[in-house]
């Protein structure tokens, strides 16, 4: 009895071990729970006038999955959007960045990229000076094929540990008189997840992750983001602000090992 | 009195366990060269029906021994390729090399574990069955469903490959030969010297749109050295074997006009997201086109946007 007893949980115990990701994942909704977590129970608005999010309806690549994240306040509306909040509920680690929104930089839009391991709900929650929570969400498939949420090239990841890129971009239909720009930062870094085991040690690999990224225009914030690991590796954001006339532009990025990156370049004045 | 009860029951399972050995479904292969047999993978994606058997598998055969070379995408087709190399040959099976860490290639391997069989792979497949392989296993219960999944173990390879090493069979040596990062980070191909074969793994993809999962200007400067290796034919990772090295043609085509399509949307400024969008004048030469192009563009994107 006792033996067969043990089989028993034996079996139970390969069963749970094998527990399809997927197929547990559908059936019960984590959303309830990490709005819990995350945003301490605080009351969830629709966010529907206040923010979008677009991501493909299918992760094409589960390591660079493209999403951006829009405000959408009327022009009128004496509102500003603090924070924005992006959660990708199925991944082992849903909470993917938090963006803080310079309070002069006017951000009206953030373009990223995530992993995505599984078919998954996607939120995205904006924070106003009204005190209140906007939420708004999408639904992304699974990649299929042999596609997955780790580094293609682990060596090539390692070798561009902390080179930082600023680019700007011409804004179609805006003057440079507008003053809003677009630009972008690239962070080299691997941004390990940290959830392979090493095959020597047995040990897991420690996650090694961007985890704070600062964008100022002069000394003025345009940009925060805590991010984790669920940010693709050479983490990458490309957003839209209006121009306080700064000269400089400058990037700060912090990772779990304590490193330090900085970064300075001259804005170019064409409104490109 | 219990005991000889049992002993009938127990005669009746060897009895079922012989008989389904016997029983057990070959993989077809063909003889493409003397001694070297390969299964031609159905060009799709791995599902339940097809039962992942969708890669190009073989093996070699020399005076003392065998070499397997990739195991398919299910336990199911490792044993069914193990019961065709068992109908052609008694040598024992020295090695199992895999030519990278994809599922179509390794989820067999479990099928060749035994005492005597060495599994051998590139220095950096380790690694990548440790990073992706329980991720592959909970992916794929999704198509391939829990019967073909449970019984699937990710075998790693004990004798790893950096740079080449040379394996003998029995006066038939293997040149193996370890890649930097191209379709994947740990690319191994194979080369038969006693008959010019090389098995290329999914460096080589014909009818199958190529899948970029490692650098596109690594897998593009690759292919010079590639095309330079001394071989006749080609046993590509998806299609048809195939002249060498001809076969390389219509791939190299394909990743020159993503890059360069790539390249383009980079410098105007577009976003990643735009990228499927490359490489577009190659959809009607492809199959799985759609499965595999944004996907591809998407990985060259953020590749390319380094240079």
């Amino acid at each position: 009895m006792p033996g067969s007893l043990f089989r028993l949980f034996g079996v139970a115990g390969l069963l749970l071990l094998g527990a399809p990701q997927a197929l547990a994942a559908e059936q019960n909704d984590p959303w309830p729970g990490l709005v819990q977590d995350i945003f301490n129970s605080r009351p969830m608005n629709d966010g529907n006038d206040v923010i979008a999010i677009e991501m493909p309806a299918r992760a094409e690549d589960a390591a660079i999955v493209p999403v951006t994240l829009r405000t959408k306040l009327p022009s009128g509306d004496s509102r500003q959007v603090l924070s924005i909040t992006l959660v990708i509920d199925q991944n082992p680690a849903p909470m993917a960045a938090k963006f803080q929104l310079g309070p002069d930089a006017k951000v009206s839009e953030i373009s990223t990229r995530v992993r995505v391991n599984n078919y998954t709900d996607v939120h995205v929650v904006a924070e106003l000076s009204d005190g209140k929570l906007y939420m708004a969400k999408t639904y992304v498939k699974a990649s299929g094929g042999c596609s997955a949420p780790a580094a293609k090239n682990a060596d090539e990841a390692k070798g561009r540990l902390g080179q930082m890129r600023y680019r700007q971009f011409a804004k179609s239909g805006e003057g440079p008189t507008s003053g809003t720009r677009e630009a972008q930062i690239m962070v080299g870094h691997p941004n390990n997840s940290g959830l392979q085991m090493d095959q020597v040690t047995q040990l897991y690999v420690p996650a090694f992750f961007v985890n704070e990224l600062r964008l100022w225009q002069d000394d003025s914030p345009v940009l925060t983001m805590e991010g984790g690991i669920s940010i693709s590796e050479d983490p990458n954001i490309r957003f839209t602000y209006v121009s306080n006339g700064a000269k400089n532009f400058r990037a700060e990025a912090k990772d779990t090992e304590g490193h330090v990156f900085q970064r300075e370049w001259k804005i170019d004045d064409s409104g490109m | 009195m219990v005991r000889a009860a049992l002993i009938p029951i127990a005669l009746a399972m060897l009895a079922t366990a012989t008989a389904s050995r016997a029983q057990q479904q070959e993989l077809p292969v063909n003889s493409v060269a003397d001694g070297v047999f390969v299964h031609n993978g159905k060009t799709a994606q791995m599902t339940r029906e097809n039962d992942g058997a969708i890669a190009n598998v073989g093996f070699i055969v020399g005076e003392d021994a065998v070499a397997v070379i990739d195991t398919g995408g299910s336990l199911r087709e490792g044993r069914q390729l193990l019961a065709a190399i068992r109908a052609r040959t008694d040598k024992p099976i020295r090695y199992v090399i895999n030519t990278h860490g994809h599922p179509d290639h390794v989820f067999g391997n479990g099928a060749f574990v035994q005492d005597g069989t060495t599994f051998v792979g590139h220095a950096n497949l380790p690694r990548t069955l440790a990073t992706r392989g329980q991720f592959y296993l909970d992916a794929f219960r999704r198509t391939m469903g829990d019967d073909l999944i449970d019984e699937i173990r990710i075998v790693p390879p004990m004798l790893l490959v950096s740079g080449t090493l040379k394996l003998d069979l029995g006066r038939r040596p293997l040149v193996l030969r370890a890649w930097p990062a191209a379709h994947s980070d740990c690319d191994l191909t194979v080369l038969d010297e006693k008959t010019g074969t090389l098995f290329a793994g999914d460096l080589v993809f014909l009818t199958h749109t190529p899948v970029l999962d490692g650098s596109i200007r690594g897998w593009l400067g690759a292919l010079d050295e590639l095309g330079a290796l001394p071989a006749q034919r080609v046993v590509p990772g998806h299609g048809a074997v195939s002249g060498w090295p001809a076969a390389l043609a219509e791939e190299r085509r394909y990743l020159q006009t993503l890059a360069s399509d790539v390249r383009g949307l980079v410098k105007s400024g577009k976003p990643i997201a735009t990228a499927g969008t490359a490489a577009g004048s190659e959809r009607s030469r492809w199959e799985l086109f759609d499965d595999f192009n944004t996907r591809n563009a998407t990985a060259a994107f953020s590749e390319i946007e380094w240079e």
